[in-house]
């Protein structure tokens, strides 16, 4: 079996939600609170959605894309807001400053209907981390496997979903697998898992699936 | 006067087989990060009510997670009560006739009971405005801390304050200032205060009477008992006999249901100590229900938590038709047993259900009646809500995660967050 170079250290994350206390109430609001609140409210709203949702595939990309659908009836923006990915953004700053793009654009195209009241606010709130040791410090691709199997979902999302945030360009289990396993190629398919259109558990799965084989190997 | 001690022993470990061991092992080491530190819990009612649920479960909970933890409850006499619930109507935003005289006599009884408690912990927090004035003792002037210097308060406001009586929002906003931080059940109760507001849902115990898993046998002696059908549908809503809750909304969405489809109607409540109201509410539900054999009026002493258990799991499509809502843990109870709820999008019942997703939100009596209608017509789309609504309150509802999020509140004051 082999043996990494450096152990990988699995974390378990939480988050506290802090309300912000600014709401919105039409698209031109949310543009104007988006382009200046926290960074933590930026997250909160969009890595941090896929966390709160893990188990639904329909209906939540982020809280900006689904409030522009369900409260402002505007679903050209909320698919513009919805395609965002963030996996590919190594910072809070870049997607800010795409959702505020997206936005802008909505604004500048239909000016009325961007300061329609919507149905209901847009409540903006911040996510505060609290991160944790495991138990689990693995050294082959084997261990991995069992120390996957075992932590939280939200685990599998502090180091599969926002971990680009983190420093890798590349998610932290693709990272450690590429670079200290040198299993490059195990790395890439990791990397390629759609976590849009699968419960985090099945995300879960799916990273054991492709690990398998290589185990056995 | 301290809590009575909760009925059985009960420790993170038995909640493995539902939340997994991760889960577990991580409250465990968040914990450890707080040795040393102690808790104080403060509310009005030791039985009866959800804040007395939840921290009938909440408080054995945390001592066993290694964060030693007090519950307190203070005393007020009948008037005390009857003011405070004018102070929770009114903070609802129902009409509230202000008299300096119920005033008084809330200041009145929070000394008292400020004589009688001892705040000697590192956190303190109180539950809802009841005990709100509590605060006095963090330092009264001219006088010591009676209290650890550096001691943290919070206050816990389990209700919407979003549209609050004027007077009776200032009288108690005094009190909220001087708190370190308050927590809410929804983003939308917010008001402009100059102190931290952290977002706490509510959360149910799935081991406790209310929602442990039950043998077919005994839902069934228990519908027999009250009479109740067990062959024909069953439209259910658990709730205080309180107008707030809408049991005459419900029972006109029930005969709108009922010109199309077979059903019988349940309404069971409860009581608690702190509403005097219930008993003049539960006349008028009689009075609308009439002599219609299918309307089944239950008014169940504080101790039915099983049989509110065997309720809700016989129930085809369990109702919450509230005209304001603080959170409506009887919806959380409905979605963890994986029923079809219909409720009303009001206080923190949107953040539960998810139009469409985690069960049926509705705006009118109208509206409800076409959403029961609509999935005792279509029974897939209602077990596929039930299963999404159960992984919704896994998530975000049970009171692991309320354990959870004190926890990390603690540790987020204490600046050992990170």
């Amino acid at each position: 079996m082999r043996q990494a170079k450096e152990p990988f250290q699995l974390m378990a994350a939480s988050t506290l939600i802090r309300i912000c206390g600014v709401q919105a109430h039409t698209i031109a609001e949310l543009l104007k609170q988006a382009r200046k609140i926290s960074a933590n409210s930026i997250f909160n709203h969009t890595f941090q959605t896929l966390s709160q949702h893990h188990y639904l595939t329909e209906g939540f990309s982020n809280d900006f894309a689904q409030w522009v659908m369900a409260a402002c009836n505007a679903p050209q923006l909320a698919e513009m807001l919805t395609a965002l990915d963030i996996r590919q953004y190594e910072s809070v700053e870049q997607l800010r400053a795409d959702v505020v793009r997206a936005l802008e654009e909505f604004v500048s195209a239909f000016p009325q209907r961007a300061r329609q009241k919507a149905f209901e606010p847009f409540y903006f709130c911040e996510a505060i981390t609290v991160t944790v040791l495991t138990d689990w410090r693995v050294h082959s691709l084997r261990e991995f496997c069992e120390a996957l199997w075992h932590v939280s979902v939200h685990s599998v999302h502090y180091h599969f979903v926002s971990a680009r945030l983190r420093g890798p360009k590349t998610n932290d289990f693709s990272a450690w697998i590429g670079q200290s396993l040198e299993l490059k190629e195990l790395a890439e398919k990791i990397d390629h898992i759609d976590i849009y259109t699968n419960t985090l558990e099945r995300v879960r799965q799916m990273i054991l699936d492709e690990c398998v084989p290589w185990v056995e190997a | 006067m301290s809590a009575p001690p909760p009925t059985g022993l009960i420790s993170l470990g038995d909640y493995v087989s539902v939340i997994g061991r991760a889960e577990v092992d991580e409250m465990r080491a968040l914990a450890r990060r707080l040795e040393g530190r102690t808790i104080k819990m403060v509310n009005s009612t030791a039985m009866g009510g959800g804040v007395a649920e939840i921290l009938n479960r909440l408080v054995p909970l945390m001592n066993d997670a290694g964060v030693s933890t007090r519950w307190d409850v203070i005393t007020g006499g009948d008037d005390f009560f009857e003011i405070t619930k004018g102070f929770h109507n009114a903070l609802h935003g129902a009409p509230y006739e202000a008299h300096e005289q119920a005033f008084e006599i809330f200041r009145a009884y929070q000394q008292q009971n400020l004589a009688n408690l001892r705040f000697e912990e590192d956190f303190v927090v109180i539950h809802d405005p009841q005990p709100i004035g509590l605060i006095e003792a963090r330092q009264k002037p001219g006088k010591a801390p009676a209290g650890p210097r550096n001691a943290h308060w919070i206050w816990r406001c389990h209700i919407d304050v979003s549209r609050p009586h004027p007077q009776v929002w200032s009288f108690l906003e005094k009190y909220m200032k001087r708190y370190d931080a308050m927590i809410i059940s929804s983003p939308a109760f917010t008001r402009p205060l100059p102190i931290a507001q952290y977002l706490f849902y509510p959360s149910i115990d799935p081991h406790s009477q209310k929602n442990q898993d039950l043998d077919e046998d005994f839902i069934a002696k228990t519908l027999e008992r009250f009479g109740i059908d067990s062959n024909r549908r069953i439209l259910l809503q658990v709730s205080r006999f309180d107008r707030l809750k809408d049991p005459l909304g419900v029972i006109q969405a029930y005969k709108l249901v009922r010109k199309y489809t077979d059903c019988q109607l349940v309404l069971a409540g409860g009581g608690a100590k702190d509403d005097p109201e219930g008993g003049q509410v539960l006349a008028e539900v009689r009075e609308a229900a009439g002599d219609d054999p299918d309307i089944h009026l239950l008014a169940l002493p504080p101790w039915s938590a099983l049989e509110i258990n065997a309720l809700q799991r016989a129930a085809t499509i369990i109702i919450q038709k509230s005209l304001q809502e603080g959170f409506g843990l009887t919806v959380t109870e409905g979605l963890w047993k994986k029923k079809p709820v219909v409720a009303s999008a009001v206080g923190g019942i949107p953040l539960q259900i998810q139009h469409k997703l985690t069960g049926m939100l509705a705006h009118s009596v109208e509206g409800t009646a076409f959403q029961v209608r609509y999935l005792l017509s279509n029974p897939q789309v209602a077990q596929r809500l039930g299963e999404n609504g159960h992984e919704h309150v896994k998530e975000n509802f049970l009171v692991t995660r309320n354990l959870k999020r004190y926890l990390m509140l603690f540790l987020s004051l204490s600046g050992a967050a990170q």
